[in-house]
């Protein structure tokens, strides 16, 4: 048992790397590419962990997960258990076990990582946290979580996505009568259009939303909320409370000439057509079509474009590259996706950035045109600004462009409800200890109040929000 | 899942769709459309809303078929159902008193412009409609938008019902008659629409046009459906479907309609082979 082990023995023992699809065999396939990790492997991986009393990692996770306590069940082989202790702050654990930043959260304060001086020997938390979620829903005892006894009160939420998702499984717990709106087909906003299946199962994503069904969550599908019915139509028909968690949908372009051409997609479409819409199986499988280029194209480098080109691969292009303006290790991207992403062959193209994009006579895309970058000082974000060099214009061939610089917050909601005020970037204003809005009965959260950020923080902000509206539905005091 | 009460062939290739919608029938006002997706699998088009009956809950789209997903729906008996129909979505028609409005409506387009011919006409305006079609039978909806209408001028292409000629045609000889539109709104093919906006910006008549553009989401998110409009970047879905016609780059709009035309074409006959008989059934049971 790992209890006798000394700190000392603990750090002996290497990580234990999760074993993956080759590089080769999943460019032809969209299933996921690390495989998880067998029983014993967890285990010995658990033992890593020192258990130490001060744990970092729980103040690096952004809902504080009690990390070392899971740990030392997996040691022990009690996996249901360790899901539970998870599950008691984090309730899309399966889907945080894969998608969240771990290296710049709870592993990279890690004792372990800091013993060895090397953030990639961190006890693997992401890894084990994966493990236990995806053991207990497959192999773990029914969830039996109850909800409270029913309040009788109503909450509206407002979008799917992980922040939606959190506060609905909050609330409903606590006896509320909660309806997530979603102005899709399908329930989980981003982790089902926008994060790509080899990352993110969609299974896994629809046992979540099953789960949240059985604690009695209603779930009303295609009605988008600001533009079919608006929060005071919400409000009208007997909501006491409604929670937006929209999103940040809003496709920015690089308005640069030619973006308009035949072939150049936002990534929000070039990958809501290949997840949501199931564009791999055009078309035999699914009847929505996407091109399928020789050469894709991708311009950015954050972890959206590290989806995109990867997708590429998938559909069956001959290269697939991704221009960033600056060098790598600026590359907002989590490390891990970079390092995919090139096994699979994505080409980086950096301190490169795209001036037009260049199209033939039917108006197809031909290719990206770039000047060569230089780093000059570092600006606001800190990091070194850009700075072209002239005369070094040169053009990429391209059939497929996929524009993946960011996306704004989504302005359906903002547009119809002026009571609500938003920061001259369009995020909703919310007050950052409770989430309300300056509207009252409406809180706000994710990334439409924070900018695009990641899952973690979105599901932090909805359990926040969830906090406030079951002290607002008891109290009655806003 | 939503209940097919009837969908019914009403002219060749063009089918009535009833479907029954409460919230999409309650909320939905003239110029805003759904997105429908016939089954699980199936693509996700917009469709404009062509009439609904809040107290009934339901909502009536006209459609035609042209690809595969309007074929799918063509298939569907009445008592069937779709998968989703999402919506109302896009802006309403911004209707006001103006005094004369033109309602041009085109082939299938006549089916948008019917509410709006309702609103218009609602709102005070004298309401003339001019709609045309290729020949007679393609000719939709002439009882309910004469019903809508103060004056109705039809025109075919092959004179067959109404005058001989173009729809600008009779546009032309209106605006130079006692009854100038003070606005005009066309919908229709975007080659008419193109054609309208630019004989009313010579005549310099006020017009909008409803655009029928790629669309994933209909919700802002995919950009797909982005036009250009007065050299501004727009998207479809939430800044439309309605816009200044002397504005719209409607060649790239046009252009842009044309990404999928092979993948369409292929997936199309892929299900005309197995389909085609069922579907030269489903027309032939007009009503």
């Amino acid at each position: 048992m790992g209890e006798e082990l000394k700190p000392r023995d603990r750090l002996k023992i290497p990580p234990v790397a999760m074993p993956e699809q080759a590089p080769a065999e999943r460019r032809g396939n969209i299933r996921e590419v690390p495989l998880g990790y067998a029983p014993e492997m967890a285990m010995r991986e658990a033992l890593r962990c020192l258990v130490c009393k001060n744990a970092p990692c729980i103040k690096g996770c952004p809902v504080e997960v009690r990390i070392p306590d899971f740990i030392r069940l997996v040691a022990e082989g009690r996996f249901h258990e360790a899901a539970m202790a998870i599950k008691g702050t984090n309730c899309l654990p399966a889907v945080c076990g894969r998608v969240c930043p771990q290296e710049e959260q709870c592993q990279v304060v890690c004792t372990v990582a800091k013993s060895h001086k090397d953030p990639a020997k961190s006890v693997q938390i992401g890894k084990l946290e994966r493990f236990v979620a995806d053991w207990d829903r497959e192999q773990g005892p029914p969830d039996e979580r109850k909800s409270a006894a029913p309040t009788g009160r109503r909450v509206a939420i407002v979008g799917s996505g992980p922040g939606g998702l959190t506060a609905a499984g909050d609330l409903a717990m606590l006896g509320h009568d909660v309806t997530v709106f979603e102005a899709l087909h399908r329930a989980g906003g981003v982790l089902v259009y926008g994060i790509p299946e080899f990352r993110l199962p969609k299974a896994i994503v629809d046992s979540e939303v099953d789960g949240l069904k059985r604690l009695g969550v209603r779930f009303e599908m295609n009605v988008a909320i600001g533009k079919s019915r608006t929060i005071k139509d919400l409000l009208a028909d007997g909501f006491e409370a409604v929670f937006v968690a929209t999103g940040a949908g809003l496709p920015v372009f690089k308005k640069v000439p030619g973006e308009n051409l035949l072939g150049v997609y936002s990534a929000n479409e070039y990958l809501t057509r290949a997840n949501l819409m199931d564009a791999y199986g055009f078309p035999e499988r699914s009847d929505t079509p996407i091109m399928r280029g020789r050469h894709v194209v991708v311009l950015g480098g954050g972890n959206v474009a590290m989806d995109a080109a990867r997708t590429g691969l998938r559909l069956g292009a001959e290269t697939s590259s991704v221009v960033y303006r600056r060098s790598e290790v600026e590359m907002p991207a989590r490390v891990e996706e970079i390092h995919h992403a090139k096994e699979e062959g994505v080409e980086l193209l950096l301190l490169q950035d795209a001036i037009e994009i260049v199209g033939n006579e039917q108006t197809w895309v031909t290719g990206v045109r770039c000047l060569r970058m230089e780093l000059g000082e570092p600006d606001q974000s800190g990091r070194r600004r850009p700075v072209p060099v002239a005369g070094s214009e040169f053009v990429i061939p391209a059939d497929v462009v996929v524009v993946a610089i960011g996306n704004g917050p989504n302005p359906l909601v903002p547009r119809t409800t002026p009571e609500i005020r938003t920061n001259k970037w369009g995020n909703i204003v919310a007050d950052p200890a409770t989430g309300k809005t300056t509207m009252r009965g409406v809180w706000a959260g994710g990334d439409i109040v924070l900018g695009a950020a990641t899952v973690i923080l979105a599901m932090g902000e909805g359990r926040k929000a969830a906090k406030s509206i079951h002290e607002f539905l008891t109290t009655g005091t806003w | 899942m939503a209940k097919v009460l009837t969908n019914r062939c009403i002219a060749p290739s063009v089918f009535r769709m009833v479907v029954v919608a409460p919230d999409v029938a309650r909320y939905r006002k003239a110029g805003q459309f759904v997105i429908v997706r016939p089954a699980a699998g199936r693509e996700r088009i917009p469709l404009t809303i062509a009439d609904a009956d809040a107290d009934a809950g339901t909502v009536t789209l006209v459609y035609q078929v042209v690809g595969r997903t309007t074929a799918q729906m063509a298939l569907i008996e009445d008592g069937g159902e779709v998968a989703d129909v999402a919506g109302p979505l896009g802006l309403a028609t911004h209707v006001e008193r103006v005094g004369t409005v033109a309602c041009v409506g085109g082939g299938i387009g006549i089916a948008p412009i019917h509410p709006i011919a309702q609103a218009m006409r609602a709102a005070g305006n004298r309401v003339i409609s001019i709609l045309g079609a290729r020949t007679k039978d393609l000719l939709i909806l002439e009882p309910e938008m004469r019903a809508a209408s103060d004056d109705v001028v039809i025109v075919t292409d092959d004179g067959s019902h109404g005058g001989r000629g173009f729809v600008t045609d009779a546009l032309r000889t209106l605006a130079a008659g006692p009854d100038r539109p003070d606005l005009v709104v066309a919908i229709g093919p975007p080659i008419m629409m193109k054609m309208v906006s630019r004989l009313t910006k010579e005549l310099g008549i006020r017009t909008l046009v409803s655009l029928n553009t790629i669309m994933v989401d209909g919700t802002g998110m995919c950009g797909g459906c982005r036009v250009t409009v007065g050299g501004q970047q727009r998207f479809v879905c939430v800044d439309g479907p309605e816009f200044d016609g002397h504005e719209v780059d409607f060649d790239e709009m046009m252009r842009r309609q044309r990404m999928y035309q092979a993948e369409e074409k292929a997936s199309y006959e892929e299900f005309l082979g197995r389909h085609r008989c069922r579907l030269m059934e489903r027309e032939a049971r007009r009503g």
